[in-house]
């Protein structure tokens, strides 16, 4: 195998895992420095993510996947490879790469990461171990979205798994911590080790089919069996998993429509797809701020990238099948989201299912399998990502203060802090769908995909008639209608958001029940200015990402309507 | 009646098949002569001198070179006794390796450390498991078989009672006779068994005792099958003990419990990677499966499916129950025995996928388990034997505070314990990956399946010992646990192992597992 590299990436990744172990070899009284390492290190991988986003060649990844987009056939192009043989026998290389959907993913791991470094400027209990599981967690993040190699994927998907664990169980809300880690840790590393076996049987379905015709293999392939991931998807276009009656469970059953829903919901899982979703708010709620922040604002993006790549790219044929009654999970995690985190008390709690909510418009874009639909998605998992972290800094800030989250008893904390106020106003108000911020570009689109509904390529499409009948049994096109219903979603937001922002930030301040309400930090400061400014940015000018998405979702609509 | 299979006559090749064994034999003699010679007050040295010395020969069994024939006939030496292939060097190293590590690790236990006959027997215990895996021959398996027993059951009941009264070491002495009684006889009880077996192999393969020659002549399918079935449930019970596989797992607690901790990490890695070295061996070689048997007849008789099914649902069976049962543990010694049932759970997931993947990566997954296993319950034990000098208990709750007790020790329990639950960075993650993987590879998805959601019942229980490590507090947080030299090099080499293996070094053992693994499935 050829190998390159470019480095970037590489960097991107190396930053936070040898800050981590440096920090372990740091005295644990020198607290300070401890801080200013971890800070460095998220600074450093901050700006070379900024770096990646900002010199995507968008137009060049549009040429080079000119032949997925048109027609749903060849290899993905990923920018910024990094490529070494790791383990030969195994067909596993250590392969980064980004694209159009990753690169924002990794913009915003390091915008929340850097920012939950500084919003944890204030831990005094274990700084050193806090600091460097913190730094495992986010290196597992970035693992994740950079990997094109799925052995190394998921790899570092477990990574990722157990520093939460950690890190909620030791620095978490002392009530629910124990409870809350257990419960995440397993729903998400179920989800994931049922979707590895499915990987599994996919990797040998692939090698056994490039064994019996070699000259299909591509020519990035060095033997039949390889978990590159372009590998696999090459040979689900080529049709490795399309062989009828697969365990004997009837003409219709195939690899693709078996492990489709295994792999898909087995990822989704961390997307907090209904009813999957439970762990979630009981985590967001338990974790401590920073972690919090990392956990609703990229984690569950993880689920929801990795379910896209490993899901509906590599399984096109399984998408279309599973896709248009997953869309009604979806629904489910949009409206009754919602609706729950409006009966909230707990401050935090409403946040913990408003991302359940969110995290469903993304499913719900996802399920449209068109490509408004899906850069909805896309702008939506970066738009949601910046708001909740900014959302949690908040809530943790008005927390550590006041030692309370009971919504009711709150009150007129614009007063004393104000630009945590403005700060959680204006991702309230991204939340709603307000033009002009971030949550709109990416809300409309979803909403505009649902309701086009699925693509003509998919329903019409000549060659494939029986593609059309296998999508409803009736025929008729039910996407509308689950449009206006999850449209309904928007308006409960808008409730529970309003509800929040009077209770807590408007009406009267009690001087007596919060005698002393200590000023904010620098750091902290840096924080809210640097997610709120993504937030606006992205609003006024989404051309900024929405290109890029686009880029990338092409391919996969490609993939999905590609008529073989 | 098909050609006789030939052996290697090469007396150069036999000698270095067994060099490590000749080593340790010697080593065991130097160390019973310092034993003896060497004043009170140099004792010390005896432990050094073993654990070092055994570290030595590991490095020397990794140089050697097996006999690169392709054939079978090539590589067996010594009038086929030994075979020399890729499977018995990894082995051979893995044994020898821990075996001086668990020396390392008696000089701290206080009941052990001036002891000669301590190490001396481990060094044997070692031998005798080298030899296991390499062994071609029904006389040689049972000779090595009982070498590494023998020597365990003496280690179990090793604690003595004190001279001078004392409550604590009394009841700690007959706890460790009750489980050095209880394992001989268990252990002579499934021996029977087992030697019964082997010689219904020798009689109905036609007066045999190379395992591939009984191999070959009952493929030709001259004898009923029924009694066959017989001969391989018999073995599989002797090898099924040595390897706590359920139903033949009750002595495992107790032993695990009851027996010094040095020896119970020893009892828990050698005895169980050895045993399944030679099952792997003897499975394939005496039952083979259709592309291993090179008789030219239309008409032969193959049992690897009625093994490969056997070892499906004993698999399923010893996972599931080690786990649960795990769960209400308490004890921590107990706990590991419960999770070390399960492991040997799903390292079966790994022999049952032997006979159906043709390119050894049944083999190659169970090797490279065992040797990332080997490396990380030594690493437990290693962690377990400090903390229970401290604070003189073996109970999941006192672990509380530990971390911050001892941020490092608290550190080396955590990897050990994410690797045992498969989580990267540690090998565990690799280990498990690849035996799921030869699971699929050979068709057996359901155990797979099964494999997966028995590895989360395992996090369950890791995960709540970690917990108790780093959230719980106890009254004795503001104490540290000091670190003595020859554990702080112990318990340093086996976290950069497991660490390592789970990284770096995936690709040159997985690839050396690879290579055992095809050894195998020569003719």
């Amino acid at each position: 195998m050829e190998t390159q590299f470019s480095g970037i990436l590489t960097g991107i990744l190396a930053f936070p895992f040898v800050a981590a172990i440096i920090i372990l070899f740091i005295d644990k009284e020198q607290k300070e420095v401890i801080r200013t390492i971890a800070a460095f290190a998220t600074g450093a991988s901050l700006i070379l993510a900024a770096l990646v986003f900002f010199t995507y060649d968008t137009e060049a990844a549009r040429t080079a996947n000119a032949g997925l987009i048109d027609s749903g056939s060849g290899l993905l192009t990923f920018q910024f490879v990094d490529k070494v043989t790791w383990i030969k026998e195994l067909g596993v290389s250590y392969q980064l790469g980004v694209d159009g959907l990753a690169a924002p993913m990794v913009l915003l791991t390091g915008l929340a990461s850097f920012a939950g470094v500084m919003i944890s400027w204030g831990i005094e209990d274990r700084v050193r171990e806090f600091m460097a599981f913190f730094l495992l967690l986010v290196a597992g993040v970035y693992g994740v979205f950079l990997s094109t190699d799925i052995f190394l994927l998921l790899f570092f998907y477990e990574l990722a798994i157990f520093p939460m664990y950690f890190l909620i169980a030791g620095w978490g809300w002392v009530e629910l911590r124990e409870y809350a880690s257990m419960k995440l840790t397993l729903y998400i590393l179920i989800g994931s080790v049922i979707a590895l076996v499915g990987i599994l049987v996919l990797y040998f379905e692939a090698g056994s089919f490039f064994t019996e015709n070699p000259d299909l293999l591509p020519a990035t392939s060095e033997s039949a069996y390889s978990f590159d991931f372009n590998h696999i998807q090459y040979a689900a276009q080529q049709g490795a998993f399309d062989d009828p009656q697969y365990l004997g469970l009837g003409k219709e059953v195939t690899v693709a429509t078996f492990w489709f829903p295994f792999i898909f919901l087995g990822f989704a899982v961390l997307a907090g797809i209904f009813p999957f979703h439970n762990w979630s708010p009981d985590g967001h709620v338990a974790a401590p701020t920073a972690v919090s922040m990392i956990h609703a604002g990229v984690l569950m993006k993880l689920g929801a990238l990795t379910a896209i790549r490993l899901g509906v790219q590599l399984l096109p044929d399984g998408a279309r099948v599973h896709l248009p009654w997953i869309i009604f999970l979806a629904l489910v995690n949009v409206v009754y989201g919602a609706f729950i985190a409006f009966r909230q008390r707990d401050f935090k709690y409403v946040i913990g299912f408003s991302s359940v909510s969110h995290m469903g418009l993304v499913s719900l874009g996802v399920a449209t399998m068109n490509t408004t639909g899906m850069t909805g998605a896309g702008l939506q998992m970066f738009s949601h990502g910046v708001m909740t972290a900014l959302f949690f800094a908040c809530v943790g800030m008005v927390y550590d203060r006041a030692h309370t989250r009971d919504i009711p008893s709150l009150g007129g904390f614009i007063k004393k802090m104000p630009l945590v106020a403005i700060a959680f106003i204006i991702g309230g108000l991204v939340s709603m769908g307000m033009p002009g911020l971030s949550g709109f570009v990416a809300e409309f689109p979803i909403f505009v995909g649902v309701w086009r509904g699925i693509p003509e390529l998919i329903w019409n499409n000549e060659n494939h008639p029986e593609w059309a009948t296998s999508l409803t049994s009736g025929g008729a096109n039910y996407y509308g209608l689950i449009g206006i219903a999850a449209a309904l979603g928007i308006i409960l937001t808008a409730a529970y958001v309003l509800r929040v922002v009077g209770q807590v930030f408007f009406g009267e301040f009690d001087e007596e029940k919060f005698p002393d309400i200590p000023p904010i930090r620098i750091q902290d400061r840096v924080a809210i200015y640097m997610l709120t400014a993504w937030l606006i940015v992205l609003g006024v000018y989404p051309k900024l990402m929405s290109d890029m998405i686009e880029s990338a979702v092409q391919p996969v609509v490609g993939l999905l309507t590609g008529s073989k | 009646m098909p050609e006789l299979m030939q052996f290697n006559t090469d007396d150069t090749r036999g000698f270095l098949a067994i060099l490590p064994e000749i080593l340790m034999t010697i080593l065991v003699l130097i160390v019973i002569y310092m034993d003896l010679f060497l004043p009170p007050s140099r004792r010390k040295s005896v432990g050094y001198m073993a654990g070092v010395g055994m570290l030595v020969i590991g490095g020397l069994a990794w140089l050697i070179v097996p006999a690169d024939g392709l054939k079978v006939s090539e590589q067996l030496v010594l009038g086929g006794m030994v075979r020399s292939d890729d499977l018995a060097k990894i082995f051979k190293v893995m044994v020898a390796l821990v075996g001086g590590l668990t020396c390392l690790m008696g000089m701290g236990d206080i009941r052990l450390r001036y002891k000669g006959e301590f190490y001396a027997l481990i060094i044997i215990a070692t031998m005798g498991a080298s030899l296991l895996s390499s062994a071609a021959d029904l006389v040689m398996v049972f000779i090595s078989l009982e070498t590494l027993s023998i020597s365990l059951y003496v280690l179990s009941g090793f604690v003595r009672r004190p001279e001078t009264p004392n409550p604590t070491e009394e009841a700690f002495a007959s706890r460790s006779a009750e489980s050095g009684m209880k394992y001989f006889l268990f252990g002579a009880f499934t021996s029977a068994f087992l030697l019964y077996g082997l010689s219904l192999l020798y009689g109905f393969s036609g007066g045999h005792t190379n395992i591939y020659r009984i191999g070959q002549a009952l493929a030709a399918g001259e004898q009923d099958t029924a009694p066959i079935i017989l001969a391989l449930m018999m073995v599989v019970v002797g090898f099924g003990f040595k390897i706590s596989v359920v139903p033949f797992h009750f002595w495992t607690p107790d032993v695990y419990e009851g027996a010094p901790t040095p020896v119970t990490s020893f009892i828990s890695v050698v005895s169980k990677a050895a045993s399944f070295a030679v099952l792997t061996r003897f499975l394939l070689a005496v039952f083979p499966p259709e592309q291993l048997i090179s008789v030219p007849l239309d008409q032969y008789k193959e049992f690897s499916e009625i093994w490969v099914q056997l070892f499906s649902i004993l698999a399923v069976i010893t996972m599931t129950l080690g786990n649960i049962v795990a769960l209400s543990q308490r004890n921590i010694k107990r706990l590991i025995a419960y999770s070390s049932i399960a492991q040997a759970g799903y390292t079966l997931m790994g022999v049952a996928a032997i006979a159906t993947t043709k390119s050894g990566d049944g083999a190659a997954a169970v090797a490279y388990y065992m040797f990332m296993y080997v490396f990380t319950n030594t690493l437990f034990f290693a962690c377990i034997i400090l903390f229970t000098n401290a604070t003189g208990s073996e109970t999941i709750a006192d672990m509380a505070g530990l971390s911050r007790r001892n941020p490092w020790l608290a550190m080396g329990i955590t990897i050990a314990l994410l690797s045992l639950a498969g989580i990267p960075p540690t090998a565990g993650f690799v280990g498990k990956f690849l035996l799921f993987r030869a699971a699929v590879d050979s068709g057996l998805t359901w155990l797979a399946v099964f494999g997966v959601l028995n590895a989360i019942i395992g996090l369950y229980y890791y995960l709540v010992v970690i917990k108790v490590i780093y959230v719980d507090r106890s009254p004795d947080d503001e104490k540290p646990i000091d670190l003595p030299a020859p554990y702080g090099f112990v318990m340093a080499t086996s976290t950069v192992a497991v660490v390592l293996l789970g990284t770096f070094l995936i690709g040159p053992i997985v690839n050396w597992a690879s290579e055992a693994g095809l050894d195998l499935f020569r003719l």
